[in-house]
Order: structure tokens, then sequence, then C-alpha cells
């Protein structure tokens, strides 16, 4: 950053390498995503005892871009009365609000784009904003399936993210702090230091699943994925669209996949801690290695709830939303209140 | 420098946008420029340090309580002629609330401006090393304690008369599905198996059976099936 | 009842559902992978038409239009004349596999075993006239793949 302020000046050295450093964040995370797709195909194909995408390339490596030059190459379709303005920047602000998060989501103890005190309610504040992407994607397509599949897609996430929310209220409690990093330096002690048994999942299991559940839920994944419902109202809110701008839809509802994931294992599992007790030689040292298997091991979980349960009913969506996560985590944030006060509190 | 830009360009979108709620056409773009009137207002906020307050009013007013709007106004059928019509009639009493209510805002503005009477207690914590979070809490908890409280029990308060009202229990004819009923049957309770033959002079035996073949039988004129 | 609870609570339900789809996952896989693997076929696979010859190169139909009578989906056509040595033979032998069902009722229906229909099924037309057989090319599709067909009806004799 010093040789190009040198370079380039203050303030422009200043912004490239801002530039830069976006471009190193976003870039990988794209390139991630395009195989998550490619896993997702696979892992569901042989959980149906199917093969799977095995021809673009050696084993279908090369499926990824296949897809996308597909999605590049098709007509772009526009509606029929529809506002241009609202249909087509919709989803851009879907994508940039999925990839906006990552700005904040550190990759171990150091390596983080922006440095945000309060990056936890940055993240929230930032994925809710998303909303909008659907929401106007659904109006702005001047149709009545698309309209109702942003509506569904609407209520259920604004439901849902209040689970979310009370859910790492939670881990707030616990760890003092609204700083992504020092949530994870706060589960490096306990017990064996470090290790597995000390990070937030144990203690704070209810909240676990039900972040987990919800987040299911907040990417509009299956079982809980009505809003697309292919059976019903065809696509959803981007039925719509064609060629690259439903390109963007798929690729921003699986960096939101990742976000999620990211989030959970950051904060229940430790983000980038090891597994084992800090003060064992190799497998004891915490490092980004860790964070990219935590994170991969939900993906897997998510594809995995994708292959293995049925579409959930949309009353009974939005009963578990409000009437039983909500509940649940309210009864346990009083009672993790209770704990944490008590002389049993294993928080200091 | 910068900062100085940085403030002027929000402030130009801030008003502008304000100005494009109240202007514009389409009900749904004015609720949208609502929308981008309070992201920049978050960003001022944001450039005031204050990233707490500037991070949750995006959360709350953006990501939920517009986001309402937004549905109650997509859903609505709003014929804009009709508004419209009564525009010049009820203007000078428009003007009149304005002025009235401008004149309230110049006054307590200027009789008493916008510093917290009791900022001495926010002076004993240290900004420099403290979170923002750390130091709204601190102040919410201690010396606001006292409206905190009676803001969330207003809130609590229009929480339970929205269900109130909401929540009639009273028509006799409404529809209730208990899911947790409907998830908990079982087979057993919804299916009863009979035991039939297949032939058709043993089904005769059984009399529900006999029953059932005389009602087909009759019903196609005596002919066999 | 404290079953059902502790079913509920736990989620067993969804965990035994994860398990089957787990164990699936290492199971052997099904898929055809087509081009290069296919499927063994029946003798009796009913596919592209032919007709047949005799062994010293006449050929078989006789022009008696019970194939054109039977076909249900009327996708045969038929003329027939008198040749110059006095056989009735076909002048024309039109199938349209566009309308053809490939019931295998013309088959059935021939008296000399000329119309047959063979296993072949991986042939296209890439415009809707290619699929317009005319005699010429039903003879020679059965010159073609003559052992094939044989080889068929000699499989399938003993069941008919």
């Amino acid at each position: 950053m010093d040789t190009l302020q040198h370079l380039l000046g203050n303030y422009l050295g200043y912004g490239v390498w801002h530039m830069l450093c976006a471009v190193a964040v976003v870039v990988p995370l794209t390139i991630f995503v395009a195989y998550l797709t490619f896993a997702e195909r696979k892992i569901l194909a042989y959980m149906h005892a199917r093969l799977g995408a095995n021809r673009v390339g050696p084993k279908g490596l090369l499926q990824p871009f296949a897809d996308l030059f597909k999605f590049v190459f098709k007509e772009l379709l526009t509606p029929y009365k529809i506002s241009k303005g609202v249909f087509y920047s919709s989803p851009l602000i879907i994508l940039a609000c999925a990839l906006l998060v990552w700005a904040v989501i550190p990759f171990n103890a150091e390596l983080v784009f922006a440095h945000v005190n309060a990056s936890l309610l940055y993240v929230v504040a930032i994925s809710s904003l998303g909303i909008y992407g659907i929401i106007l994607a659904g109006w702005s397509g001047n149709s009545k399936y698309s309209f109702l599949g942003g509506v569904r897609a609407t209520a259920q996430m604004i439901s849902y993210e209040l689970a979310m929310g009370f859910a790492l209220v939670g881990v707030l409690m616990v760890s003092g702090s609204l700083n992504l990093k020092e949530i994870v330096d706060n589960q490096a002690v306990g017990m064996l230091g470090g290790s597995v048994l000390s990070w937030n999942w144990l203690p704070l299991f209810p909240f676990f699943l039900v972040y987990l559940i919800s987040g299911v839920a907040e990417t509009n994944r299956a079982p809980f994925d009505v809003c697309e419902g292919e059976s019903e109202i065809v696509a959803g809110f981007f039925v719509e669209y064609s060629g690259t701008s439903f390109a963007l839809f798929m690729l921003a509802e699986y960096v939101n996949m990742v976000t999620i994931s990211a989030m959970a294992s950051l904060m229940f599992l430790g983000g980038w801690l090891s597994p084992f007790p800090a003060s064992w030689s190799i497998v004891g040292v915490a490092g980004f290695h860790w964070l990219l298997l935590k994170v991969c091991i939900l993906l897997f979980g998510f594809i995995w709830y994708r292959a293995t349960f049925p579409r959930y009913r949309y009353d009974q969506i939005m009963r578990l939303g409000w009437k039983v996560f909500l509940p649940i985590t309210l009864v346990w944030i009083f009672v993790l209140g209770l704990w944490m006060v008590s002389p049993l509190t294993i928080w200091k | 420098m910068v900062t100085v830009v940085l403030f002027y360009l929000f402030a130009v979108i801030l008003v502008g946008s304000a100005l494009r709620v109240i202007t514009a056409k389409n009900p749904v773009h004015s609720v949208l420029f609502l929308v981008l009137a309070f992201v920049t207002a978050s960003c001022l906020w944001l450039m005031l340090n204050v990233e707490f307050l500037a991070l949750s009013l995006i959360l709350i007013y953006v990501g939920a309580v517009m986001v309402l709007f937004l549905f109650v106004v997509m859903m609505l059928d709003i014929d804009l002629e009709e508004i419209r019509s009564g525009f010049w009639k009820n203007l000078p009493l428009a003007i009149l609330l304005g002025v009235v209510i401008l004149a309230e805002m110049v006054t307590i503005l200027v009789r008493r401006p916008i510093v917290v009477t009791g900022t001495a207690d926010v002076q004993v914590l240290n900004p420099d090393n403290l979170s923002n979070s750390y130091q709204v809490g601190w102040l919410m908890y201690t010396q606001y304690s006292y409206p905190v409280e009676l803001a969330s029990m207003i809130l609590l308060l229009g929480l339970v008369v929205a269900v109130a009202l909401t929540l009639r229990k009273t028509n006799k004819n409404a529809k209730y599905q208990n899911i947790a009923a409907q998830v908990a049957t079982s087979s057993t309770g919804r299916v009863t198996m009979l035991k039939m033959s297949t032939e058709i002079d043993q089904i005769a035996t059984n009399e529900v059976a006999k029953e059932v073949i005389a009602e087909i039988t009759s019903a196609d004129g005596g002919s066999k099936k | 009842m404290i079953r059902k609870f502790i079913n509920t609570y736990l989620l067993t339900e969804l965990l035994r559902g994860m398990a089957l789809t787990w164990k699936v996952l290492f199971t052997p896989k099904v898929t055809l992978r087509y081009p290069e693997e296919k499927t063994p076929l029946s003798p009796r696979f009913r596919a592209l038409h032919a007709l047949r010859r005799y062994p010293n190169g006449e050929e078989r139909c006789i022009g008696c239009k019970l194939c054109e009578a039977v076909c249900p989906a009327l996708a045969i056509t038929i003329d027939a004349h008198e040749r110059e040595d006095g056989t009735r033979r076909t002048t024309r032998y039109d199938i349209d596999l566009t309308k053809c069902i490939f019931c295998g009722f013309c088959e059935e229906a021939c008296p000399v075993d000329a119309i047959v229909e063979t296993s072949i099924h991986e042939y296209h037309g890439e415009e809707r006239g290619d699929l317009f057989y005319t005699k010429e090319m039903l003879l020679a599709i059965g010159d073609k793949y003559e052992p094939i067909i044989a080889k068929n009806r000699e499989l399938d004799h003993k069941y008919r």
C-alpha cells in the first residue's frame, strides 16, 4: 500500500490498493461459489444414486464454466410494461448486498478487508438490505407468479431474520462484543483451550441449532424454498429473468449460503481455531484452512438437507419461525442471562 | 477535504431523494426514495463515527420497517387521479399544517439546542478505547434507563393492541388449522383396513360388502359386474 | 406420548432421513452413460421398419395391403401393380415415421414376413421429410440389417 501511495499519490494509491483487496476477496469467492454449484449437482446426484454432471472437462470439472457461458450468451428478455430501472437493478442489489458482507468477515486472526468494530451488526444490516432486491425483482417483473414468489420470500426472510438475530444475541451476550474477531478470540479460552470443546456451539447449542435452521430458511434453500416452489409458482421471484441477470440471482443465492456458513463457523464453531488444543504441535495451529474446512462441512449440510427433506408448507414455515424459534430463543436468552450471573458461569 | 466533499454529496442525495418521496408518481418509487434517504442518512451518521446508530438505522428502518411499507404499497391498488383530485382544495390547509410543524421544530431547535444535559457522564468514559455500542449501552442503561423502560412499555402496549385487534376468536365459522395435531397424525388413525375376499360369491358372505354389491348391481340395472 | 415428545424435539425423523441419504451417497450409481453404455434389447424390440427379401434376392412383399389396412395410425401407403413376369408387386410402399406409433401390427399382419420392425432405434431425420421412408429406402434397410433381422426372428420364433 505504501508503494502504491508513493507511486500514484496519496488518495489514488489508497483507492487502488483497496480496489485490489476487494478483487482479492471477490474473485476467489466467486470461483468458490462456481464450484459450490458443481459440488451441489454432484452430491445431489450421488445421493440420488446418479452420476451427475460428468461431460465437460475431466470428471465434469469445467461444468460451472459451461453453465456460465450458457447464461452469458442467452438473450436478455424484457417483459411487457415493466419498470425498467427497478427490473434491471434488483439483481445487482441482491448481488451487491451478498458481496458487501464479505468486507468485514475475517479470514484469520489478521486477514480482514475492513476492520469494523460493529462488524456483526454490519453483516446483519447489509444482509437485511438484500430483501429489497428480492421484493423488487418480484414486483418489477409485472407477473403475478413472480410477485407471489417475491412476497413469499420476503415474508419468510423477515420472519427468520428475527429468530436468527436472537440466536446471535446469545453469542453477543457471552462474548460481550460486536466484533467478529473478538468473538472468535473469546472462544479460544475455556475447556482444553481453543479446542472443539471450548467453542460456543456446546454451551449455546439451542442457539446454534436455531441459527443453522434459520440460515437455511434465510437463504430460501430446500426445505424452505417455497418462494421458488417449482411445482406451484415456477421459479418464484425471478421467473421473468433470463440470461445474465438470472445468473446473478443464482450467484447471490450461493454467496449467501457461503456467508451464512462462514458466519455460523465464526460465531459458533470457533472460526479459524483448530479443533484440537492449541498446545498440540501441528494440528493445534489455528489458520484459514480450519475456517475453510468448517465452511465446507456446513455447505455440505445445506446440500444434504436439500437431498433429504421435502418442502415445507408455507403456514408451517411461518409457524416454525414465529411460534417455535422465536419463543425458544427468547427463553434461552433469559436462561443464558441467569447462567451468566450465577456462580456456575463459565464466562469470565 | 474528502470528508467535506462526501458530506455534501450525501446531503444532496438525502435532500433530493426526500423531495422525490413526495413528488414521485409511482408510490412504490416514493417508498424506494425513502429507503435511499434512510441509507444516505445512515451514511452521514457513519461520518460522525456513530457506527452503532447508523447500522441500527439500516437494520431496523430500512431492513424491516420499510420492507413492510413496500409490501403494503405494492398490494394497494392506487388510483393516482382520485388522490390528486382534491389537491388544490386542500392545499391551504396543508400549507398551514406545514408551517405549524416547521415553527414547532424551529422553536425547539433555537431555544434548546440538541445537547444532552448529562454530557458530564459521557466524559467519564474514555471514548477512544471503548466501542460505540458500549457507549450507547452505558448511556441507555444508566442515565436514560427510565425513558428506555417507558419507551419499551409503550412498544409492548402497541404489540398487545395489535394482537388484540387482529385476533378475532369470536367468529364461530372461522377455521383454524392445528398444525401440531396435523403433524402428529399416524396412518393407523386415518386408514381402516377392511378384509375383503376377491371372489364375488365369497364376498356375499361379508355383511358390509353385500350391501355394496347390491348397490352396484342395482345401479347397473341388475347386470353382474 | 413421551416417545413422541422425544422424537419431535431430538429431530429423530430428520436424522433418520439424513442417514438414508448418507447411505445412498456411497451406493453404486445406476446411471447409464448412454452413447458408451447401452441397455440390452429384446429381440422383439420394435423400431425402424424394413422390407425383407428372399435369399434369392426377390422381394417378399406381394402388395396384399393387409398392413395398410391394419395400420392404426394410417402411416402406410401402398400402390400395387402387375409386374412383367405376371406377379403382383408394389409400385409404391411408403411409411411416414412421423405418423407411425410402432405398434407392430403391420409385422403381425404380413403373410410373407416382408415388412418387419428392426431393433435399430438410433436413426434421425434432420427435416420432416427425412422421416418419410419410401420403398427403396426400406428395402435398403432390409438389405443392410438382414443378419440382425434374421437373428432376431430366429430367437423369437419359438414363442410365436
